[in-house]
């Protein structure tokens, strides 16, 4: 029990500095959260749930993920905005060789530059953290959508 | 079947341009008049309205709940194996009969007053119908055969649904042509695996998107992803096919066969170009030749709000369902093919990086509708100008053209009668 309570903290922190890098445009720092080959994807939970592979957003590995970021920074058009997570139960799933599986609610309200201000995003986390000399990274993060519907543009990682 | 009634032009008062299609009176994006129209003489028209894929209702009683414009309606396949398409209102009270969006039934019961209904959406049976101790109850004349659900008329062509209120369309092939028959038999040539769907919410009138969609004019512009990685530069040897209607068209280009030096896109005055982006991994872009006439990425788009995609190996169709005078929903559908190596279904997820809400070359496609929306609306009178290409609706060589949107806007004035 001690030692689950210290992993679901430990992840807690991560996510917490996670979502940190996200809400304050940290984004050229997105992928160090994750492995070398770490997976990161979005999916709605309609697809999730039935088996269905398609995904809104899709990196395999740190350097998708950069590119991502670049395309953001240098291709692709939108107008400002900026999220802010809430997050919250984070519990652990299972531990597995080299690893943990834990989830985590979260909910994003995105800010346009105009000021309107609507809930963007709910859903979940589910995670696979991997420990990396002495630090937790994401092998997996895959963002559960409760809703299969985006407003306008998803840009910005969740 | 009933022919709907069709409202008469003094429901909207719409004066088109006398130069033609090659002026877009902005009013057609704000008017809610012109948009109740539309509803009766497009989409409950004289079209055919795409509902869906076979493959995604495989057995009897699978079914799957959908709009053709603003009328909510079910895809089943019935107990016989055919395809049917009822609007989705009980015949009774007129509730909402089906709410889930896909499932499996053996038949359709109102949870309102127990009214069921077979799959091919025959009044089955009637909750007290007899009364209670002969008191209430039906009149002992109701005509069940007169109370059935509003069925369309069906046609599937190649694995594709489409349905239709008008009793007086041409047959589904006859309709879209051959030039567009082809299309589908290139792209559905054999069975299809569905990978996924979701949807896209845009703040802007659902012809916006479609003008959006046939303009292979904006495509390498402002999608600055797909002309810096060479995915679709109009440089490419590419075409446009155009209806003689007008109403459908593809656009196609090649990959392999681009030209760029001596164009625009070298002369750094476009801010479409950025020589010095270099992907970190390139597996995004990268595809398998899959179809042996070269082509690499393929737009169709039929009248009035289907699209179906080939982008290298990505493949969807697309359905633009509007929501009110200025607001729409892009619906999208994933797809591959049956026989696909667990390699290939990987590479068409990596590449469906580039499609969708999120899509790399395609998210801008969610904003740009509300940028028009935004500035029409005090000037309903004045218009969008459509030039490139000459101003005439024709297939052309060069996709530095507008004339398939043009094209739709012909279409769409035969249909509106404006």
């Amino acid at each position: 029990m001690a030692q689950e309570n210290d992993i679901v903290r430990r992840a807690e922190r991560l996510t917490a500095e996670y979502i940190g890098c996200i809400d304050d445009d940290a984004l050229e720092r997105w992928p160090q959260f994750f492995t070398e080959d770490g997976m990161y994807r979005i999916v709605s939970r309609e697809n999730y749930a039935r088996g269905m592979p398609a995904s809104f957003f899709y990196c395999q590995g740190q350097g998708m993920m950069h590119d991502r970021i670049l395309a953001l920074r240098r291709a692709n058009i939108y107008e400002p905005h900026v999220y802010r997570h809430m997050v919250s139960g984070t519990r652990l799933r299972h531990e597995e060789p080299g690893g943990w599986r834990l989830t985590t609610n979260f909910h994003v309200v995105r800010t346009m530059h105009t000021g309107e201000i609507v809930v963007f995003a709910t859903g979940c986390f589910e995670d696979m953290l991997v420990e990396r000399e002495g630090a937790l990274l994401f092998r997996e993060k895959t963002v559960i959508c409760d809703s299969s519907r985006i407003d306008t543009l998803l840009v910005i990682p969740l | 079947m009933q022919a709907m009634p069709q409202p008469t032009a003094t429901d909207f008062s719409l004066q088109w341009p006398a130069l033609g299609v090659c002026r877009v009176p902005y009013q057609v994006f704000t008017d809610t008049a012109l948009y109740n129209a539309e509803q009766a003489r497009i989409f409950r028209g004289e079209v055919w309205n795409w509902v869906g894929l076979e493959a995604e209702t495989p057995h009897p009683g699978d079914f799957k709940t959908q709009r053709i414009g603003d009328t909510p309606v079910i895809m089943v396949r019935d107990a016989q194996g055919a395809m049917q398409v009822f609007v989705n209102r009980c015949a009774h009270r007129g509730a909402l009969l089906c709410v889930e969006q896909r499932g499996h039934t053996k038949q359709f019961t109102c949870v309102y007053h127990n009214w069921s209904f077979d799959l091919q959406g025959r009044l089955r049976g009637v909750a007290f119908r007899h009364g209670i101790r002969n008191q209430g109850g039906l009149p002992s004349d109701f005509d069940f055969a007169a109370h059935g659900l509003q069925r369309l008329r069906v046609e599937v062509l190649h694995g594709l649904v489409f349905a239709t209120f008008s009793p007086h369309v041409a047959p589904l092939a006859t309709w879209l042509g051959p030039r567009m028959t082809a299309h589908f038999a290139r792209i559905f040539h054999r069975p299809v695996r569905i990978l996924g769907s979701y949807s896209q919410f845009m703040h802007n009138n659902w012809k916006l998107y479609m003008e959006n969609v046939k303009d292979t004019y904006h495509a390498s512009i402002l999608h600055l992803f797909l002309t810096t990685f060479g995915v679709n530069r109009l440089s490419m040897e590419g075409g446009l096919d155009i209806s003689p209607d007008g109403g459908h068209h593809v656009s196609w280009s090649k990959r392999a066969s681009e030209q760029l030096a001596g164009t625009e896109y070298t002369q750094k005055t476009m801010h479409a170009m950025q020589d010095d982006m270099q992907l970190a991994d390139p597996r995004i872009v990268q595809m398998w030749p899959e179809f042996e006439d070269g082509v690499t990425t393929a737009i169709q788009g039929i009248f009035p709000n289907l699209v179906v995609q080939q982008i290298q190996n990505s493949l969807a169709l697309r359905l633009m369902i509007p929501q009110g005078v200025d607001a729409c929903e892009l619906h999208w559908l994933l797809f591959g093919y049956e026989d696909d190596t667990p390699e290939q279904t990987d590479i068409r997820l990596l590449q469906s990086n580039l499609v969708g809400p999120a899509g790399l070359v395609s998210m801008e496609d969610g904003m740009i509708g509300n940028w028009i929306q935004r500035t029409i609306a005090q000037d309903a009178d004045q218009t969008a100008v459509l030039e490139m290409g000459g101003r005439e609706v024709t297939t052309q060589g060069s996709r530095v053209s507008e004339a398939s949107v043009r094209g739709f806007w012909q279409a769409y004035r035969t249909m509106m009668d404006v």
